[in-house]
Parts: structure tokens; sequence; C-alpha cells
């Protein structure tokens, strides 16, 4: 009971944490990107019907990465490029998006789709209590652990990372110094597309293999809140995004339970819980400050 | 080839102008390819879309029903986005005027009197507005950012509604079905013109509601005020203008509008609540905003064309076949184009070929 209970956190948690990791780079670079839930979608959708058409669930991974990347470049074109206020443009990435896979979908309503298989690492997976919860996990949770200690050890070890925070942190500076400030966003832009489409494949091919529209449910949202939450850093995103995951499957169990609360007011909880936790971070002004990329969300255009 | 921009020297009036029009014919072109990728005739699809539906006088006044509630949320947002506060959430509070306003007619169903309507309006006026304070208190008390708290109320505002309409207020004689009663005759919002159509008052009042935000944008020194707080907070503050009060100014005011639109949306166009009551109004609106140019009359226009859109998708549904669905994703993509045409109005764009943009480098870097 109590190990399954920790699998369905990790299952929970696992979308969250890989969309949220690819924002938080987008975010050190200096752009806001809202437009995770678009991109999160059209990777659910494209993923269940990459996988339906093909059998294979990789292939539908595969694809909604590449959705994801490109979708976001839609983005990166216009608040890059063009300049473009990057609240609104996000905004319009997330309404497109929306629409957009809505309407790609809707043969798929209803259909079965398919299912990733789970890897069990033998020997270790039946160890008690943790073996299944660490060793005998669907694939993307393996991923999705590398990637968060990749993007940390990326960020804070690397001169690539030192760059690309120093970009996020001061963009009229960096381009002085001859750094491409352009050029570094878009591929920040577009790895966090690529994060936010697996995330989204990760939804529609192991959380709940099937397609429907609201199958994002604001989960591209709270994912922009845990980067906050986790004041732009790796591994405390992981720590939110499995608070989150907790939250949510709590909720779902007290359901099964009957305690007498209502379903919906149930389900409310981790939207409730994302403004309480964002109050609650957001409160310290100083701490907020410091740790915000400098340049988050402003334009640039490069003097020549 | 690289795209270059280069600052004009002063915003260009003409571009200003010209932009939605340019976005919306670039739409038009987008929505034509993606017709004919779906199999469809484009001249066709779009006759349907934007032509049909505007042939009919009962059509019209269909027309105003569904621009009423995007021209009432979009003038709320003009205020906010000005001002710089990104209220996100305005489908909450739509939904949340909606139960608020609909106290009367649901739970005294007897009272039945000239002044239901009018306290029903201010109910739900009174219940957006407070339910946009959340966010903007938050934002003002505890730094808190709005985008994101704004938008996590609607998810929380629309499982309440779907709580309140299949649990405590479920129609008592409605066979089970997830609805309120209908309500009566005194609850209900009149129609305008009843001789030739279903159009009621909530378009009278998105008229008058984008007039007087438009007087005040323009003609007031609070209006000035958005505006100044908006493009510079410093200039603000040395001009003594309060950023705390400005945030619940913007909140409060386009919080009750989109109250408003909820509660006429419910007594006028539906009759009752139900567990969904709005197509995306609220996100709608935000379009809405864009393409008016955050300008109120640009929005009464740009709410039209919205609504348009939503009734051409239904016309294209019945006719040629044409998932419903599709009408979101047009509408995202005006959203793109409107602001992709915005960055006109500050900036010349030349496009740089690789040869002649290397010469650039050559002569910079000697």
């Amino acid at each position: 009971m109590f190990e399954g209970i920790l699998l369905t956190i990790a299952t929970a948690a696992t979308p969250l944490l890989i969309a949220a990791v690819g924002e938080l780079v987008v975010e050190r670079s200096g752009v806001l990107n809202l437009g995770v839930e678009g991109m999160m979608v059209m990777g659910a959708v494209t993923g269940f019907g990459v996988a339906l058409a093909t059998g294979s669930p990789w292939l539908g991974v595969l694809a909604a990465i590449m959705v994801g990347a490109l979708f976001s470049l839609l983005f990166g074109f216009l608040t890059l490029t063009l300049v473009t206020n990057q609240v609104a443009t996000g905004l319009a990435l997330t309404l497109l998006g929306l629409g957009l896979a809505g309407m790609m979908g809707e043969s798929f309503v209803g259909l079965p789709g398919v299912k990733m298989d789970y890897v069990y690492i033998p020997g270790l997976s039946d160890l008690p209590m943790v073996g299944r919860l660490f060793f005998g996990q669907d694939p993307l949770f393996y991923v999705s652990i590398v990637l968060t200690g990749g993007v940390a050890y990326f960020l804070f070890k690397t001169r690539a990372g030192l760059t690309l925070r120093s970009i996020g942190d001061n963009h009229t500076s960096a381009h002085a110094l001859g750094i491409k400030v352009i050029a570094i966003r878009y591929m920040a832009v577009m790895f966090g597309g690529a994060c936010a489409g697996l995330a989204g494949a990760y939804l529609s091919l192991v959380y709940t293999p099937q397609w429907n529209e609201n199958m994002t449910a604001g989960r591209g949202w709270i994912a922009l809140a845990l980067v906050v939450f986790a004041s732009w850093r790796p591994w405390r995103v992981l720590a939110g995004a499995y608070l989150f995951g907790a939250v949510s499957i709590g909720q779902l169990h007290a359901q099964a339970l009957g305690i007498g609360v209502p379903s919906q007011l149930l389900s409310s909880l981790p939207y409730l819980a994302t403004v309480v936790v964002l109050v609650l971070i957001s409160r310290n002004r100083r701490l907020t400050m410091v740790n915000t990329p400098a340049s988050l969300g402003r334009p640039f255009v490069p003097d020549r | 080839m690289r795209i270059e921009l280069i600052k004009r020297p002063e915003r260009s009036a003409l571009f200003a102008a010209l932009s939605p029009f340019i976005a919306l014919g670039l739409t038009l072109v987008a929505g034509a390819i993606m017709f004919s990728l779906l199999g469809k005739s484009p001249v066709e699809a779009l006759y349907y879309y934007f032509i049909d539906p505007l042939r009919e006088v009962w059509s019209l006044h269909e027309l105003a029903i569904k621009a009423a509630p995007l021209i009432l949320i979009a003038v709320g947002l003009s205020i906010c986005y000005l001002s710089n506060n990104w209220n996100i959430g305005a489908e909450g509070q739509f939904v949340v005027g909606a139960i608020v306003g609909s106290i009367l007619p649901v739970m005294f169903p007897d009272f039945q009197s000239w002044i239901v309507l009018p306290l029903m309006l201010l109910m739900g006026i009174a219940g957006g507005a407070a339910y946009a304070a959340i966010p903007a208190y938050l934002k003002v008390r505890f730094n808190t950012n709005e985008i994101l708290t704004s938008l996590m109320l609607v998810y929380v505002a629309q499982l309440f509604l779907d709580w309140m309409v299949r649990g405590p207020w479920r129609n008592p004689a409605g066979m089970n079905f997830p609805e309120t009663r209908t309500f009566s005759a005194a609850a209900t919002l009149p129609e305008v013109w009843s001789a030739s159509g279903r159009a009621n008052w909530g378009f009278v009042f998105a008229i008058v509601a984008a007039i007087a935000l438009w007087f005040m944008l323009s003609r007031t020194l609070k209006g000035f005020e958005v505006q100044v707080l908006g493009q510079s907070p410093r200039a603000g503050r040395f001009a003594g203008f309060s950023q705390s009060r400005m945030v619940f100014f913007a909140f409060l005011v386009s919080g009750g509008l989109a109250g408003l639109a909820g509660i006429s949306e419910v007594s006028g166009a539906i009759g009752q609540l139900r567990p969904t009551i709005s197509p995306g109004y609220g996100f709608a609106a935000i379009i809405v905003a864009f393409l008016g140019r955050l300008n109120p009359l640009g929005i009464i226009a740009a709410g039209l064309v919205l609504a348009l859109s939503y009734l051409g998708g239904e016309a294209a549904q019945i006719s040629i076949g044409v998932s419903d669905k599709v009408v979101r994703a047009f509408q995202g993509m005006l959203l793109f184009f409107v602001l992709a045409c915005d960055t006109l109005i500050l900036y010349r764009i030349r496009f740089v070929g690789t040869s002649a943009a290397k010469t650039v480098e050559a002569t910079q870097n000697v």
C-alpha cells in the first residue's frame, strides 16, 4: 500500500519535474516562456498519435520532443527576433497549443493508447520498500532524474552553463563581452520546448495512456510555479515536483476513501497548494530578488 | 539571411492602425492553408466562418450575445495590461460572478420583483471583483506573481461551479441533471429587441462599459495614471501615484466586469447554471484585448471579430463538417499574428543577406 502510494507519487511528479527543469533553463537564460502548457499538450497529442500509428511508445516520445522544440521555436522567433512581449506571446503559445492539440486529437478521443513498459532492474527491484520505487519504474522516470542532475551540472559546473546564466542576469553586459545572446536564448527556448513536449508525452503514454483535450489540466502552469518555488535551482525543482505529486495523489486517495469532502473540492487542492506555496516563497522579497534572473522577461535588441 | 530590427525614431501611427488588419489578413491566409490541409475547400470554409453568420438578422443577434462577454471582459483586461498587471484569470472571475449573481434566483426562486435583476447584476460584479482581489492582494502584500495565482484560481472556480450544480444547487425537479433550476422571468435579463432575435442587455452593458473606460483612459487623470504606471513605474512614483492602489484598481475593475459578463451570460443567454457556462470567453478575451490594441473602442470591434469566429465555427461544423475545435486554433493563431505585427509599430524590419551580414561584421571587426 505505502509502496504503491510512493510509486504513484513519482508518476504524478515526473511530468511536472521534466517540464519545470526545461523551463528553468529557459528562465535562467532570461526568457520567460509562459507557453509550457501549450507545448506540453502538443507533446501529449503528438506522442499519443505517433505511438498509436507506429505501435512504438519510444517513437511517440521522440516525436513529442521534436514537436515541443519546434513549437517553442515559434515563441522564440516572436520574442527573440521580433522582440514581442514575452508574457503575451507565452499566453498566445498556450492558447494556440490547446487549440491545435484539440483539433489534431479529435479522432483520438476514446481510443486505447499505447502504454510504455516499466523497466525492472533485476535483483535491485526486488528490494523491500524502495525496490520498485527506485529500480522498477517507467523509463522516463530515470530520464527525469538524469535530466535534473544533468541540468544542475551544466548550469553550475560548466563554462557554457555560466555563460547561459550570465545572459539571464545581464544580457547587455553579456552582449558586450561578445556572447551571442540571441543564439543561446534560442537554444535554451528549444530545450525548454523539448522538455515540455517530453512531459506531455509522459502524460499520454505513461500517466494515463489515452487522449483527452484537458489532460494537461494546468500542469504546465504548475511547472512554471515550481520554477519560482525552487528559486531557479534544479534539485529544489525535484523536491517541489514530488511535493506536488504527493498533494495530487493524496487528494486522489482521499477521494477513493470517501472522507466526505466533495471530490471537486479535493481536486482543487493542487491548484490551491500552488497558490499557497507561491505566497510562502515570494513573501521574502530579498530572497526572490537575489535568485530571480535579473534580465528575466526583459526585451533585448542588440545595438550594432 | 538574417532579420534585423531597426528602431524607428518614433512610434509609427500608420502601423499602429494597420497592424490588427495585417494580422487578420495573415490569419485568414494561414486559416486557408489549414483548411486545405484538412481537405476542405478554403474558400467555402472561410465563407462559412466569416460571411455566412452575417447574412441574417437573427444571426446578428447571436453575434451580439457572443460579443458581449468578450467585450466586457476585454475592456477590463485592457486596464490591467496597460498598467502592467497580468490578470489572466478572467475566466475564473466570470464563473464566480455567475455563481454569486445566481444566489437569488437559485436559493430564493419565489422572491420575484423588479429589484431582483439589479441585485443579481450587482452581486455578480461584487463576486467577480472579490475573486480578482485575491491575486491583487497577494501581489501587493506578498509580492506573489499574479499571472500564476490568477490562473490557478480559474481551475478552483470551475471545480467549485461543478460541485455547486451537481451538489447543493442541483435542481430538485431536474431529473438529476447537473444544472440548477431555471431562472424565473424576473431574474432573466430582457432582450433588447425581441421582435427580431435573442440579443439581451448584456451587449448594451458591454458597449457602455467600453465607452466609459475609453473616456476614463483618454480623458481623465486616472487614465493617465494607468498609462504612466504601466510604462514607467518610477516616473509614476515621482508623480505620487500609488503602485499598490493601481494593482487593486486594475484587478477590481477587470474582475467586476468579468463578473458582470458572467451573470449576464447566465441570466440572459443560458437561464440557469450548468457545469460549463463559458466556451473559454475569459481566455479569448485576452486575444480580444490585444487585437483591439488595448483601446476600449478598438476592443468593441475586436470582440465582434472573435464572436464571429465562434459563430462561424458553429456554422462550419453544421454545414461542412469542420470540427468546432478549429475555432480555438484559429484564435490562437490570430493572437500570434497580432503580437508579431505590433513589432512594426516600434521597429523597421530589415532582411540582411548572409553575404551582406558578413561585410557588416568585417567592417565592425576592423
